[in-house]
């Protein structure tokens, strides 16, 4: 083995990892008598998150060729009220599972287009992009919808299939053990999360991804297309987030014009927290996957405590946001001086 | 060489074709939508003088309409065109910020912990100074962010957009702060026949530009939003010309969120300003301006937040409701900076120059 | 085609909106030789450039290439590399987040069995590459952490490691060092050994007869001429390329300070900035024009920044004028009369989408403050007079400045100067990158500006040009101030040579 040195870029990952680590141990420390130190606590913040971490994969994806993506939320709105109106209207839970991936590529393809071959803003693109899904929604119903047992079966037994863990279990008061759970969403998400991790290593697609955010003319210049594989983030980015959609359905089973509001937001905050810049070229889903779990603790803390404003889990997002912004500046500011 | 340029030549290079337009066609549509259906196909532009009960005698019309619920983006397009020109990026926060200045001005006037009152615990100018304040803080603590740690903008203003509005609602102490008072009032309703909004704005818009006339600002903040370092060499500095940009914005943010406050009658954390940063992000867009930063145009810029208030207003008398509003928003944003991109531009001139070339050879 | 060509492009031409950018112009490329293209700013080389690697859409004329069948036409550079040309430009055009491996291999990358990129094999065979070419640098490491030097060679690695029969070098050593030249015309001869047609464009034009075989020069978008170098001798190269008989950059004549009475400007003493310049002392009198020599990196660019304040100097004392003053920032110097003309015209000159004239008044409006804006009149009588002083090429004074050539460019930004009246004025290679006739003209306002009692920094790579216009020379070399030098004796090409090598030549 080679000794490798370890760069900014690797001790902002690690310093991610160390908070989230500090972080859930605090919360043990404050609530293990609520349940805070079982296993379950844990995969239930995956659970609910399964979505997000989808989301949030995507949306490095984009974050690295320099891009930004905030239709996400919104999209996540639009699928859940396809999927909850056509499986209402009797179709079958897979073909709307398709149907809603589908809707998923044509969306990133019309933004890919925008900003790859128009070269129009990201921003912009992807903001008329989260118009166009939200009011789309409320085109759609504008009904709060639930998926039931009657509704479609299938999708109700998907949802709460629980796929029990081997170990970390514990026995309740009555005496029964219980074993750790995780749902088929979460499944989902850690399969996305592995595929997009070698896929950003060991791909040329991955590497161009990197490239592009790196120095665009310069990827260009060495022969790369760039405009294409920008299309092709911006596709990845809307595929992720309809499968993420589903894991998200699945945990909710309902449908709303409000929902997933803001979730944009906490996927970008997820993935800067894990290091990946706006600016583009540096980052990793692993990181973003840390980001995801910090917020997810958060809340959860949050939560168990029970007696905290509602507003407090944003209000704490800030400040780590906040923290590793600085952070992130402090070592932009060292590494300019060893160059200078 | 020098051949005069024609007329149509000349319209093509001003930089007030495109927001101009926009609102060309809105009117359009609204004239053909009023004819179609037999009203009298001018009633968008019919302004009337009406008795309400509340306020007297009032000036009453779509356009007042437009004009008047339109104010709060205006306002804080002013500010994001100076901070999308200094600093090649936008703010955020803008409409989280305002509803922050909406809650800590209510709360100022009501105190701590109430929820609804008739009466001011303190004197109007303090919560309106307070809410004010609290908007140039946000705006400092953004620009500092930006100017200072050298933070891209949309990260650095992402902390605000997520905390703001929250930090809002512990203010309020999570409930929705009533003040149900005719001086608080005031800013959301009418100052004779004309909507205080209006004027304020108006009042707004003319201090900035004779700022920006009197003074070379006009010219920093462009030179620093195109070349930082370049301008640091000349004797600029860059870094207080860019935070003293977030600070205004976060002025202009102050002013909107009080404005939406009062509006309301309340401060209701979830809902004011929510969404208003893409509108006024999408104004500055709108105008004509670069979000790639650098040269500005702030008559651009508001002409395009009232476009925008415009479309909102056209949707809602074509009968679309305010959730399914946003498509047709969405469709007519991506038209708009569709035309306008480089490679669309690009085609059009080549095939202009084919066309012509085939002309010349017939 | 003759034998042995690889390239012939053929009656190549060219049109951007209004000009004629290429008429009629052709370019022959043999196996195994170094070309130069030679041209004035705006001759066109970069045009012709930009139509061999397919960035450019030319309207007549062929190109053909060696091996292939008919006309070739590139619409980009991925073609331009299919038919083996590559391309490597002034700016560094590689990504300085990847590896330098990758840097090597991206777009090509070797792939395994399962279609994924073999890291392993071509981390080896970039170590091999760079081995090969006695570059020591770890290939797994991001390209940022090197210089730009370094980076330079990678990119040249780059486009060697493609098989390219053509190598177009497009103006690589305007920021490398004489040492860093050097290892790229051994570099350059190798690759000519092994057949490759290289095309090299550059300012400098002892580096042409340092390593060309022949020359094509091209004047206003046509094709003048083709030569062997042995043909055509410094003075004739000039004359092709400007046109017109040019009295070899003329010498200047030189106003002789009598430093002992003229008043101390500038007195620096033990100023330094961490990291960049160990404590120098400095004295600089009215009228007098001391030029900086050094190599590059060798501080003397970071001098003349801690004096104005662009980097701020971390220790000593400077006396403007006698008086102890404090300078924090570039406006603070330019308060106490100075002014400073970056090297970087690109990244530190231009505000690029501003009209000329809002680029001219800008220092001075600076100086003045905020809230007193020069009125609109006087801000286009003073862009008028010095578009007629410096004659700017200009379609008037309120074109955007980047739509000038780099030479123009460079006019405006010494006009912003002169425009605030300074006293001591900075010019940090005022010189580089533009054309023959353009340089000329600067060299001869600095010394104008000393005559009216200015002084003047004189900062450049060419000891030629510096000797022309100094009375005195300032020696950098590792950050040091290590020499002084004054008198017609001293200020010759080979004192200032050996001044800046220094005496022990082990390290250098």
């Amino acid at each position: 083995m080679k000794k490798t040195k370890i760069n900014g870029n690797t001790l902002l990952l690690l310093i991610t990892i160390a908070l989230f680590v500090v972080m859930y141990i605090g919360g043990i420390a404050a609530y293990g008598s609520r349940g805070f130190s079982r296993l379950q606590t844990f995969l239930d913040i995956l659970k609910t998150n399964a979505g997000l971490i989808c989301m949030a994969s995507g949306l490095t994806v984009v974050m690295l060729t320099a891009g930004i993506d905030i239709s996400v939320g919104a999209l996540v709105a639009m699928d859940c009220m396809i999927l909850a109106c056509g499986m209402e209207a009797g179709i079958g839970a897979v073909p709307m599972m398709i149907i809603v991936i589908l809707i998923g590529l044509v969306f990133g393809a019309v933004q890919g287009f925008l900003v790859g071959y128009l070269e129009i803003q990201p921003f912009i693109v992807t903001m008329a992009g989260m118009f166009f899904a939200r009011g789309m929604t409320a085109v759609i119903s504008t009904d709060q919808k639930s998926i039931t047992e009657q509704i479609n079966p299938l999708f109700y037994k998907l949802a709460n299939i629980k796929i029990k863990l081997p170990f970390g279990g514990y026995t309740n008061r009555k005496g029964v053990y219980m074993a750790p759970n995780i749902s088929v969403g979460v499944v989902i998400a850690l399969l996305v999360l592995i595929l997009i991790f070698l896929m950003l290593r060991y791909t040329k697609f991955g590497r161009s991804l990197y490239a592009i955010g790196g120095s665009e003319q310069s990827a260009a210049m060495m022969g790369l297309n760039v405009k294409f594989t920008k299309m092709k983030a911006y596709i990845l980015s809307s595929f992720l987030t309809s499968i993420g959609a589903i894991c998200f359905c699945l945990n909710t089973m309902a449908a709303s014009v409000q929902q997933a509001l803001g979730y944009e937001m906490d996927a970008i905050s997820s993935a800067v927290i894990g290091g990946t810049l706006l600016t583009g070229g540096v980052g990793n889903v692993i990181g973003t996957f840390f980001g995801v779990l910090i917020n997810g603790t958060i809340s959860a803390i949050v939560k168990t405590n029970g007696k905290l404003a509602s507003s407090w889990p944003s209000i704490l997002t800030a400040a780590l946001l906040f923290l590793f912004i600085v952070i992130q500046s402090i070592f932009a500011a060292i590494r300019e001086k060893q160059k200078g | 060489m020098a051949k005069e340029k024609t007329f149509f030549e000349k319209l093509k290079a001003w930089p007030l074709l495109l927001p101009v337009v926009a609102l060309i066609l809105v009117m359009a549509v609204n004239i053909i939508y009023d004819a179609v259906n037999g009203n009298n196909p001018f009633s968008f532009f019919t302004i009337t003088l009406q008795n309400t009960t509340a306020n007297g005698t009032v000036l009453y019309g779509r356009i007042i309409d437009i004009l008047n619920r339109g104010s709060e983006a205006a306002i804080l397009a002013i500010g994001m065109t100076l901070v999308v020109s200094s600093s090649a990026g936008t703010d955020i926060s803008v409409g989280s910020v305002m509803s922050l200045a909406a809650s800590v001005c209510c709360v100022t006037l009501a105190g701590y912990g109430v929820s609804s009152t008739t009466e001011l615990a303190r004197p109007l100018i303090v919560g309106v100074l307070a809410g004010i304040a609290i908007g140039c803080l946000c705006g400092a603590f953004n620009g500092f962010l930006v100017a200072h740690l050298k933070i891209q903008p949309m990260v650095a203003t992402l902390i605000l957009f997520t905390a703001a509005r929250s930090i809002g609602l512990l203010v309020c102490n999570d409930l929705i702060v009533y003040v149900r008072n005719p001086q608080f009032g005031f800013f959301g309703s009418f100052f004779g026949p004309i909507p205080t909004p209006i004027i304020i704005t108006a009042i707004c818009v003319a201090v900035t530009a004779l700022v920006l006339s009197k003074t070379a600002l006009g010219t920093y903040i462009q030179s620093v939003g195109i070349n930082a370092k370049a301008s640091r060499i000349a004797g600029l500095n860059s870094k207080t010309i860019i935070f003293m940009t977030y600070m205004l914005c976060g002025l202009f943010a102050g002013i909107a969120g009080i404005i939406n406050g009062s509006r309301i009658t309340s401060a209701d954390s979830n809902n004011i300003g929510l969404y208003m940063e893409l509108d006024a992000i999408l104004a500055v867009a709108l105008g004509g301006n670069s979000l790639g930063g650098g040269k500005f145009n702030l008559a651009g810029s508001i002409i395009g937040a009232y476009t925008i208030q415009a479309i909102t207003t056209t949707l809602y008398a074509l009968g679309v409701s305010s959730a399914q509003a946003p498509v047709y928003k969405a469709v007519i944003v991506i038209i708009i900076v569709a035309i306008q991109a480089p490679p669309v531009k690009a085609y059009f001139r080549k095939r202009n120059a084919a066309k012509a070339a085939v002309a010349k050879e017939a | 085609m003759e034998k042995d060509v690889v390239l012939e492009a053929r009656g190549i031409t060219m049109t951007f909106p209004g000009v004629k950018a290429l008429d009629d112009v052709q370019l022959t490329l043999r196996k195994g030789e170094i070309h130069a293209l030679m041209g004035e700013n705006g001759a066109g080389k970069s045009t012709l450039i930009k139509c061999l690697t397919g960035i450019n859409d030319f309207e007549s004329g062929e190109i053909h290439i060696d091996g292939i069948d008919g006309p070739v036409k590139n619409h980009s550079t991925r073609d331009a590399q299919n038919v083996g040309i590559s391309t490597v430009y002034q700016e560094v055009n590689l990504c300085p987040n990847l590896s330098v491996a990758e840097n090597l291999f991206i777009g090509r990358e070797p792939l395994t069995a399962l279609h994924t990129i073999d890291r392993a094999s071509y981390n080896k065979r970039s170590q091999k590459i760079m081995d090969d070419l006695g570059i020591t640098v770890d290939v797994t490491q991001n390209l940022e952490n090197y210089s730009l030097a370094i980076q330079q060679m990678v990119a040249i690695a780059r486009a060697v490691d493609m098989d390219c029969k053509v190598l177009i070098l497009d103006e690589p050593t305007s920021s490398l060092d004489d040492e860093e030249v050097e290892k790229l015309f051994v570099l350059m001869r190798s690759l000519r050994e092994k057949g490759v047609a290289i095309v090299f464009v550059t300012h400098f034009l002892e580096q042409v007869y340092a390593v060309c075989d022949r020359i094509t020069v091209l004047r206003n978008g046509t094709f003048v001429g083709e030569y062997p170098v042995e043909e055509l001798p410094r003075v004739k190269l000039v004359a092709a390329m400007m046109g017109k008989d040019l009295d070899d950059l003329a010498a200047i004549e030189k106003e002789t300070v009598d430093i002992k009475n003229a008043e101390v400007v500038i007195d620096a003493e033990k100023l330094a900035h961490i990291g960049t310049v160990k404590p120098f002392d400095l004295k600089i009198h009215k009228g007098e024009v001391i030029g900086v020599g050094g190599l590059l990196g060798s501080g003397r660019s970071e001098l003349a920044r801690s004096i104005y304040g662009a980097d701020k100097a971390n220790t000593g004392k400077l006396k403007v004028k006698g008086n102890e003053v404090k300078i924090n920032q570039p406006i603070d110097a330019m308060n106490l009369g100075m002014g400073m003309l970056p090297d970087d015209r690109k990244a530190e000159g231009i505000i690029g989408d501003l009209s000329i004239r809002e680029n001219i008044i800008l220092a001075v409006q600076a100086k003045r403050g905020t809230f007193k804006p020069i009125p609109m009149k006087k801000q286009e009588e003073l862009a008028d007079y010095y578009i007629d002083l410096l004659s700017i090429k200009c379609p008037g004074r309120e074109a955007k400045i980047n739509q000038l050539s780099g030479g123009n460019q460079q006019k405006v930004i010494l006009a912003r100067w002169l425009a605030t009246d300074a006293d001591f004025l900075i010019l940090d290679e005022p010189t580089r990158g533009i054309d023959v006739g353009t340089k000329s003209e600067i060299q001869k306002l600095v010394v104008d500006l000393a005559k009216q009692g200015k002084s003047i920094m004189f900062i450049s790579s060419e000891i030629s040009e510096m000797l022309r216009t100094c009375n005195r020379m300032v020696i950098m070399r590792d950050g040091e101030k290590v020499n002084e030098l004054s008198g017609e004796d001293q200020l010759t090409q080979d004192g200032v040579m050996a001044a800046i090598a220094g005496g022990d030549k082990s390290n250098g």
